[in-house]
């Protein structure tokens, strides 16, 4: 974490680049660090739902972030959860009346996941850790980094159920007719919340397997 | 360090501000919402007379041109209102407020509820709207009765927030499509609803098969609901029936 910054840094100078990069790959808030698994879950089971909870937290987690970095000198230590929680909370249901305002559908689908945000340990972690402690803008970028790994691995869980599990992908049917007329069909299981901790799994697995450093010792 | 009074003033203004914000949005949000809401309520009343091709878009417009008439009639099944033109989304048989006039009925106290008529070849589909209660909290729809107010055309369930994959499977067609061709008066004109059977129909006697559904597995409480829902919303509409016979 950075500490003693120097006067007029760039915008983008490596060290903010890392935090947006850092989210993405070695850093990755879902299969590196394990929080938010819950959501990640539950709305993967169609690409659709996947991309808006992924620019819903995004939204959430960027401005959320910067609120709390430009409140942090004043916020007394001992109310700063609560403070934390109030923000975050605000955000969630600001983001929630302009889903059910604009894409209906999506909201009765995402329905009680979107409030969840909320809870979503992601959010909280990084105000906590990173917001608390640094200057609105690397703060938005940390912000964005995060959501941006947050939604990478919701949006590669969301193609792999979607597409083995309904044949589709945002809703069009990709796989040809021809296929299922040699009886191919599609594999409910996909849909079902187990496998998207599977797919998940398996995510993490290839990701250690071409990164070695994430492996831990024992 | 901080002191009480500060953090004591650091909190009211902070949620202060979080509630002004919010109040406003909500607000300026409200008329889009509604808007939706009444599309969605629009597409329950369509697709319960099995309208096809509804699109979400020009709803309405499609509403208005589908439905050739919006009804109220009071409990005695007299008609209150009339709409055949214009805008029936404005009416007063879409702006009833349901809850509130079933409320009245179980209190004893006059009530009004909506009707509506859409024309499919040259007969008329009655559709009657539903509100209940589930197992968590509202349930809703719609039934659509044929010309000869006795046999289901078709029927669309909603509902707030049952149980997914138990409760909330009201909503979906394997359900619902059991409704249809189903009947709400027997053979002798008397008013028997259509019961939700725990244990499936095949229990029921061969006759009265045709006035009961299979409830849903896991779903005993929300199949109880639409039970009761079917029963006390139709029985509210057999006057105006008995009047159209």
């Amino acid at each position: 974490m950075s500490e003693e910054k120097k006067e007029r840094e760039p915008l983008f100078s490596p060290k903010n680049l890392k935090l947006i990069k850092d989210p993405l790959s070695i850093n990755n808030p879902i299969t590196v660090q394990v929080l938010g698994i819950c959501s990640a879950l539950a709305v993967t089971a169609k690409l659709k739902p996947a991309i808006v909870m992924a620019i819903s937290v995004m939204v959430v987690l960027a401005v959320s972030n910067v609120v709390i970095s430009l409140l942090r000198n004043g916020i007394p230590p001992r109310i700063r959860i609560i403070v934390q929680l109030v923000v975050i909370a605000t955000m969630v249901i600001l983001v929630d009346q302009v889903l059910k305002a604009f894409v209906y559908d999506v909201s009765k689908q995402l329905s009680v996941f979107v409030g969840l945000i909320i809870t979503n340990c992601i959010i909280m972690g990084r105000l906590e850790a990173f917001a608390m402690g640094n200057k609105p803008w690397p703060a938005f970028l940390d912000g964005i980094g995060n959501a941006l790994g947050y939604g990478i691995i919701l949006i590669i869980v969301a193609f792999f159920r979607e597409f083995l599990g309904s044949g589709t992908i945002f809703d069009v049917h990709v796989i040809p007719q021809g296929f299922y007329d040699f009886g191919y069909e599609n594999n409910g299981l996909m849909i079902l919340p187990p496998m998207a901790l599977i797919t998940v799994g398996v995510i993490i697995w290839v990701q250690r397997y071409r990164n070695r450093d994430l492996i831990e010792d024992h | 360090m901080y002191s009480n009074g500060y953090i004591f003033r650091y909190a009211a203004i902070l949620v202060i501000i979080a509630a002004a914000l919010l109040s406003t949005a909500a607000m300026m949000l409200k008329p889009f919402q509604e808007r939706n809401m009444a599309i969605e309520k629009m597409g329950g009343i369509l697709a319960s007379a099995n309208v096809e091709n509804i699109d979400k878009e020009v709803m309405i417009d499609q509403f208005n041109e589908f439905v050739t008439e919006a009804l109220v009639v009071d409990q005695d099944g007299n008609v209150v209102e009339s709409l055949t033109e214009g805008e029936k989304e404005n009416g007063k048989a879409f702006n009833i407020n349901m809850k509130e006039q079933l409320y009245r009925k179980t209190n004893g106290m006059d009530y009004e509820l909506p009707i509506y008529k859409i024309d499919d070849k040259g007969k008329t589909i009655y559709i009657f709207p539903l509100y209940g209660t589930g197992l968590w909290g509202p349930i809703w729809g719609n039934i659509a009765l044929s010309q000869d107010l006795n046999t289901v055309v078709g029927v669309t369930f909603d509902h707030k927030g049952e149980t997914p994959g138990l409760g909330a499977e009201i909503t979906t067609s394997p359900f619902e499509d059991q409704f249809i061709g189903k009947e709400i008066f027997d053979d002798n004109g008397q008013f028997t609803s259509i019961a939700v059977v725990k244990g499936g129909v095949a229990k029921l006697p061969e006759a009265d098969r045709i006035h009961g559904v299979d409830a849903i597995s896991g779903g005993t409480i929300t199949s109880n609901g639409v039970n009761d829902m079917l029963k006390n919303v139709l029985e509210s509409y057999v006057p105006y029936i008995e009047k159209q016979k």
